[in-house]
């Protein structure tokens, strides 16, 4: 068997200091980040205690079973796709939310829904440009404005278009902002109020984007986004690359926010629901 | 929760350091545990900083602790200038084709790194500096990414050369240099789309567009937030594509940015500006300074240095003075209060102690012995006394005591006490003259870590 635990509990015997500093590098050049994964490691030290593990192999095991049972979702994780529901999706800027919502809506599409996007990126340039091509390449109608103009009057516009064509879903694209510009983050809770207020009674999905080739701060941005609204999930894009994405462990374990889908590369199809065996695993590798 | 700064965490480490006038091995190997794990909790890529802590440490140990600093401060201080110079040159500077040569410059980056909008910002940039600019839209993929580059254009008053979605990057980037040529712009700005280092096919077609086009500069915009993998990017493009110099995009957010050293460490290639905020003037030079003490994350070790040094220069003369004193075996009350002078150079007593790391843990134990009303209490009794009293302390009997206690505004006890306290400082002192300045660069305030104060 290739990859991390084969290559280093091939080379132990014995569960030693070694062995638990290798298993702690291999998780810091994850991202997971030096808090969680000592976290990770002391746990790890208790549990072999405890449970009388004495192989590397069985440590292995173990461990990646823990992190897969914590990263695991809930039944109803998905419950929104199959009632009428309004997306919220927000994060900072170039991270993957314009994609990612031309993923989502064809793959709805699919399925047989009615989608209808917002274009309430009004900040910038050609935004609204670019996600009326990814609605036209998934098929799916689009409500915008013009730019510069109150993004909350784009969006509601859309919520009152979703509501004669009696949509099933509407995801809204927001522009990319950084968490810790205050006046930003006030313009994306007018907006999560309008929902609240003009939209209450459908499923509510919040979800925030990170890059998953973001180390230690996409922390910051899950907790700063989670003060904006009720965060029900975060998407993982860019995860077709080298960088194995493991701030999703420490914004799992620090802020109970789960992954949901993840972005696997730029075409329409290249959306996945977050599997945590899989991803996992590939932490690991 | 918020990060825990560098400092908290230096605490535990600097309370095991002793002072001595050397830098142990062990001093060092405790100071840089930390800041190794301070280096990881910015995104510096583990690789990167198991080399750089070595090499510091090897520099480190045996090094003379400055005047003024305990030797955990000492290792930040090297750790500091080794990151300051890693990191330079500060005013690095694109290079420009001599006379009327138009110089080609070409954008490189993965997906969302900020390429477009620095492209923009670059042409801004050059404007002002009396070049004559033209933008190129060679992003044929992302959808909107030929406006978004014209619209931005117009902004910055830049034109922009495009020939839609169609045709390749390479004939794109051939046709822009003839119309500049035409056109009479000078500089020549390639914006590419964002691609994977692993993409073969697209890193291809970088490769074509120098083939078929002078390149001068490629530029990789590396988004300051990125984690470990920073190396693996930074490596792949510069050994496939070459590149010349780095623009570190989203500075303006709270990512530590440790990304900035793992690339120049793997390219070795200067970092030439950093954008600070999506207003298209957002282009600034790159700080090594700045940049270290972000991803050191302890800006007040580093003033509290930055001020020791200052200080410490001035009271050099003076200590030295007190040494050549002391060795004769003199030190009257004139020595006592130079010296509290010192502490009070420092930046007052109380908020000192509260910067040091090492020193934080022990403000509680050393309240009573050094609190700044009871330095103002000494100050004024030593005041109080005659030039001939100060300068021979013998002279010291009770009326003597009494006229000082009055002229102080104290109790007779209060300087009882003091006359007391001096004496055995004087003891003390007379036993290790090693504290005034015995050894190169450490005066008596090299001893803070472990010290124990004459007052
Ligand atoms: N390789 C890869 N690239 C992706 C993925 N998701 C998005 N991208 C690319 O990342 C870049 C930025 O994507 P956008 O969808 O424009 O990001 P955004 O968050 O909407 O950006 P702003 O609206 O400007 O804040 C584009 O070049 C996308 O093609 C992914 O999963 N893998
Ligand atoms: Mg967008």
């Amino acid at each position: 068997m290739a990859g991390f635990f084969s290559k280093i509990f091939g080379g132990y015997k014995q569960i030693d200091e070694d062995f638990y500093d290798e298993i702690f590098e291999k998780l810091v050049t994850g991202d997971v980040g030096v808090r969680t994964s000592n976290e990770i490691v002391e746990r790890l030290r208790d549990q072999v205690k405890e449970n009388h593990i004495k192989s590397p192999e069985e440590c292995r095991e173990f461990l990646k079973n823990n992190i897969k049972e914590q990263m695991r979702l809930d039944e109803d994780a998905f419950a929104f796709e199959k009632e009428r529901s309004v997306i919220f999706v927000i994060g900072i800027n170039g991270v993957g939310k314009t994609t990612t919502i031309g993923k989502l809506a064809a793959m709805y599409k699919n399925e047989g829904k009615r989608v209808l996007l917002s274009a309430a990126d009004t900040f910038r340039a050609a935004a609204a440009e670019q996600l009326g091509e990814w609605a036209n390449r998934a098929g799916v109608e689009m409500v915008s404005g013009k730019e510069g103009q109150d993004p909350s009057s784009v969006l509601f516009d859309t919520i009152q278009s979703a509501k004669a064509k009696q949509v099933d879903v509407l995801i809204v694209d927001t522009a990319g902002r950084l968490h810790n510009k205050k006046n930003l983050m006030d313009e994306l809770e007018k907006m999560n109020r309008l929902i609240n207020s003009y939209y209450p009674l459908v499923h509510r999905e919040n979800l925030v984007v990170l890059d998953g080739t973001t180390g230690q701060n996409a922390l910051n941005q899950a907790r700063e986004f989670s003060e904006v609204t009720k965060l029900t999930g975060f998407i993982m894009t860019k995860m077709d690359g080298t960088a194995r994405g493991g701030i999703a462990v420490a914004i799992q374990s620090e802020l109970k926010i789960p992954v949901k889908y993840i972005g696997v590369g730029e075409k329409i199809t290249d959306l996945k629901r977050f599997n945590a065996d899989e991803y996992v695993d590939s932490l690991f590798e | 929760m918020a990060f825990e700064s560098l400092t908290d965490k230096l605490q535990n480490a600097f309370k095991k350091l002793k002072s001595k006038g050397l830098l142990t091995e062990e001093d060092v190997k405790v100071a840089l545990k930390e800041v190794k794990m301070a280096l990881l909790e910015a995104d510096v890529n583990f690789k990167v900083v198991k080399q750089f802590v070595s090499s510091v440490e090897e520099r480190a140990v045996g090094a003379d602790v400055l005047n003024g600093l305990n030797p955990g401060q000492m290792v930040v201080k090297i750790v500091n200038d080794e990151l300051v110079s890693l990191m330079g040159p500060e005013n690095a500077e694109l290079v420009f084709q001599p006379g009327k040569s138009i110089t080609t410059i070409m954008m490189c980056g993965l997906q969302g790194a900020g390429k477009t909008t620095a492209t923009a910002k670059l042409a801004a940039k050059l404007l002002t500096k009396g070049k004559r600019p033209l933008l190129v839209a060679c992003d044929i993929y992302r959808p909107g990414a030929i406006k978004q580059l014209q619209i931005n254009g117009e902004k910055v008053k830049v034109p922009v050369f495009e020939m839609g979605d169609k045709n390749s990057p390479v004939d794109i980037a051939k046709a822009a240099l003839e119309h500049a040529a035409k056109n009479d712009n000078n500089v020549v700005i390639l914006d590419t789309a964002g691609r994977l280092h692993i993409d073969d096919e697209m890193m291809e077609e970088l490769i074509r567009i120098k083939e078929n086009v002078d390149v001068h500069q490629t530029i990789l915009v590396v988004d300051a937030m990125t984690g470990q993998d920073a190396v693996t990017v930074a490596e792949d493009f510069n050994e496939r594509i070459g590149i010349d110099g780095v623009i570190l995009s989203k500075m303006d957010g709270d990512a530590r940015g440790g990304a900035a050293l793992s690339v120049k460490a793997v390219t070795q290639k200067p970092i030439l500006f950093v954008g600070m905020g999506e207003k298209l003037s957002d282009l600034e030079q790159f700080y090594p300074d700045r940049m270290a003490n972000r991803i050191l994350g302890m800006g007040d070790v580093l003033s509290l240095i930055e001020k020791a040094e200052e200080n410490l220069e001035i009271d050099e003369e003076t200590t030295k003075d007190m040494a050549s004193r002391l060795k004769k075996g003199k030190f009257d009350y004139n020595d006592y209060l130079e010296s509290m002078k010192q502490m009070r150079n420092l930046g007052g007593i109380s908020s000192i102690l509260g910067m040091l790391p090492g020193m934080g843990l022990k403000t509680k134990d050393l309240e009573g012995a050094i609190d700044e009303d009871q330095l103002k209490q000494t100050e004024a009794i030593i005041l109080s006394m005659t030039k001939e009293e100060r300068a021979n302390p013998k002279l010291m009997s009770l009326p003597r005591k009494g006229r000082i206690a009055k002229g102080a505004g104290v109790d007779i006890s209060v300087v009882n006490r003091f006359v007391k306290q001096f004496e055995q400082t004087q003891k003390m002192m007379k036993q290790m003259p090693g504290m005034f300045g015995g050894k190169k660069g450490r005066g008596m305030f090299g001893g803070l870590g472990g010290m124990k104060f004459p007052f």
